[in-house]
């Protein structure tokens, strides 16, 4: 009975224990919001992993209240949002076992915010509907918004106010967007929308169009892509270390986003609609990466030289997408698995080594020796060589498939240099920044605070992960790939999501 | 009718862009308002305007799409508590920044310190 309603466990585990920890619990209740949080991330973790072990055998439909797609909203479980759901599993436990260490205390609420932004960014992933995307997006939006702002400080607060101004604008961005295809088509659940769209012709396409095109500026803002990123750097490098490794899934929900739409609704067979704002993601993919590699190697904070990280991984994914064949979506998916969990890693390691040093925190100047020099060096090493793309680890992977997926002449020319120079300039930065603060340290005492093993298990936790995808990458490949073939022919999933037979459940 | 409308959610729009273009909180969250309601009244009207029509199947010959209601009401919702925590956010930087300027002003002493 139970696993009829898998589809829909994932979004409910993170809101019942969010409603949960709200609760008064006495005297000391940080000790049970703890317990609770945890709980729901790992049973998150093993319904997520059951869930992608089910959706291999084809998209699940999930219809709320047994409304029938197109009438009712549905929540659909293929291949890509399962890999998704669980992806936000893995990132979610390690980073809240760090935030359990001391963190969570800096401000009211984090536990219940941290898990009501799971339910908004599963929910985002899981849906079948546009509109039900939209409320979603404004799920975690709002907690995302407290929880930038968790720990105060007047820094945090104008990187703040931008993220939300720019974000309520995008909102509106999203309603019109909505409001224009509704008008034209109908409808608003995806696979109906899908079919509706390919068959109009004239000045109806041509409306769709202009609301896809609005679509695609709402998830370009959210995923920061060239002139809508300026909000991103500074917001994460001044918020604490566990909410910015907590967004490294948030620009991937404006990825998904386009992977979805792009390919379902304006994909290849959408009529007079089809390939839509691939030239332009092509293009401005390409700008993104030249920017987020200039930002990299212009940064003095090592925060901030992360954030450029996130603009760079985020140039690569689009600009490889905008190619627009199967190996392309393959390889894009690949590497968004691989530079979540490691941006991930590497937003923990560098609050750990900020509190170590002290003073300096996280500039990249001479400072003192850290506590656990050695081991923090180590971890330092092992995420800088991953999140470059050298091999042996999943950076270098993940890379390579990016290259070979580039085919005609032109694709070559500008992705290769672009992509490997960045990458160079990636090197460099980071080259840089661990010599300067690991090994041009002051003489004299280190730091003597020692940093919890928990919050150490944590980031090696998240680099377990790149190991793992690296000794595993045929297996996780076939999988991608099978993803990609699913994406580029997605009536299967159109004629899932509309002809199912009976009810979801009863 | 539709003449009248289109002009009001366009003229809604061009104002509340032209706010939200500004350097100083106030006026931004004044526009993102303004603009709440354009697009607010523009989704009223993706399911065509009918005047003293149910939105009701087999009451009438013809009838009224119902769903755009229930959007508007669903983003007249979430928006009002966007421009809450908006109104919020600006009235902390203004009292701990001391200023509402939305960018920071350049201070020659702050110059390349990132």
């Amino acid at each position: 009975m139970l696993s009829q309603h898998l589809v829909i466990l994932p979004i409910l585990i993170p809101l019942l224990a969010a409603l949960l920890q709200l609760l008064p619990w006495g005297a000391n209740p940080q000790f049970y919001r703890r317990i609770i949080g945890l709980v729901s991330c790992s049973v998150l973790l093993v319904v997520s992993a059951l869930l992608l072990i089910t959706s291999t055998e084809g998209a699940q439909v999930y219809a709320l209240g047994s409304w029938q797609a197109p009438y009712g909203i549905v929540l659909v479980a293929d291949r890509l949002s399962a890999l998704m759901v669980l992806l936000t599993a893995v990132l979610a436990l390690p980073v809240l076992i760090y935030a359990c260490h001391g963190e969570d205390n800096l401000g009211s609420h984090f536990q219940a915010l941290f898990q009501f932004q799971l339910v908004g960014i599963i929910g985002a992933f899981l849906t079948g509907d546009l509109f039900n995307l939209f409320v979603f997006f404004e799920i975690l939006l709002i907690s995302s918004y407290a929880l930038l702002m968790h720990g105060g400080g007047k820094l945090k607060l104008r990187a703040c106010l931008h993220y939300v101004l720019l974000n309520l604008t995008g909102s509106a961005i999203f309603l019109i967007s909505l409001g224009v295809l509704y008008g034209i088509t109908g409808t608003l659940n995806m696979a109906d929308m899908a079919v509706k769209v390919a068959a109009l012709t004239g000045d109806d396409a041509t409306i769709a169009r202009a609301g896809g095109i609005l679509l695609l500026v709402v998830f370009g803002l959210k995923a920061a892509l060239l002139p809508l990123y300026f909000w991103l750097p500074q917001a994460y490098a001044m918020t604490t270390g566990t909410v910015a490794a907590l967004f490294a899934i948030m620009t991937k929900v404006g990825i998904y986003g386009i992977l979805r739409v792009f390919t379902l609704i304006f994909g290849a067979g959408a009529g007079e609609a089809a390939m839509l704002g691939y030239d332009w993601l092509w293009w401005l993919g390409l700008a993104t990466l030249a920017i987020g590699g200039i930002g990299v190697i212009g940064s003095r904070d090592l925060r901030l030289v992360i954030s450029y990280l996130v603009v760079i991984s985020v140039g690569t994914m689009l600009t490889t997408f905008s190619m627009g064949n199967e190996r392309a979506i393959s390889a894009v998916v690949y590497y968004l698995f691989h530079s979540t969990l490691v941006t991930g890693a590497l937003f923990l390691l560098v609050d750990i080594m900020a509190k170590q040093r002290g003073k300096t925190a996280s500039r990249i100047i001479k400072g003192r020796k850290l506590a656990q020099h050695a081991l923090l060096g180590v971890l330092f090493l092992i995420s800088a060589v991953t999140v470059i793309g050298m091999p042996p680890l999943s950076g270098f992977i993940g890379k390579l498939f990016i290259l070979e997926a580039a085919r005609t002449g032109a694709q070559v020319a500008l992705l290769w240099p672009l992509v490997l120079f960045s990458s160079f300039l990636v090197m460099v930065a980071l080259a840089r920044a661990g010599s300067r603060m690991f090994w041009h340290t002051f003489e004299g005492k280190a730091a003597e605070d020692k940093s919890p093993a928990g919050q150490l298990v944590a980031v090696a936790l998240l680099l377990s992960g790149a190991v793992l995808m690296t000794l595993f990458a045929r297996p996780i490949s076939a999988y991608t790939d099978a993803i990609a073939h699913d994406l580029m022919h997605p009536q299967s999933y159109i004629s899932t999501v509309l002809h199912q037979s009976g009810g979801a459940h009863e | 009718m539709e003449t009248l409308y289109a002009v009001t959610v366009g003229v809604l729009t061009a104002c509340s862009v032209f706010l939200i273009l500004r350097g100083r909180s106030f006026p931004i969250v004044i526009g993102i308002t303004m603009l709440s309601y354009a697009v607010n009244l523009f989704l009223f009207s993706s399911g065509r305007l009918a005047i003293d029509q149910l939105p009701l199947i087999g009451k009438s010959e013809t009838y009224t799409d119902p769903l755009p209601q229930a959007l508007v009401l669903t983003a007249i919702v979430i928006g009002f508590a966007m421009t809450a925590y908006a109104i919020i956010l600006a009235v902390r930087v203004r009292g701990e920044i001391g200023s509402d300027e939305v960018n920071e002003p350049n201070h020659p002493d702050s110059e390349g310190s990132r």
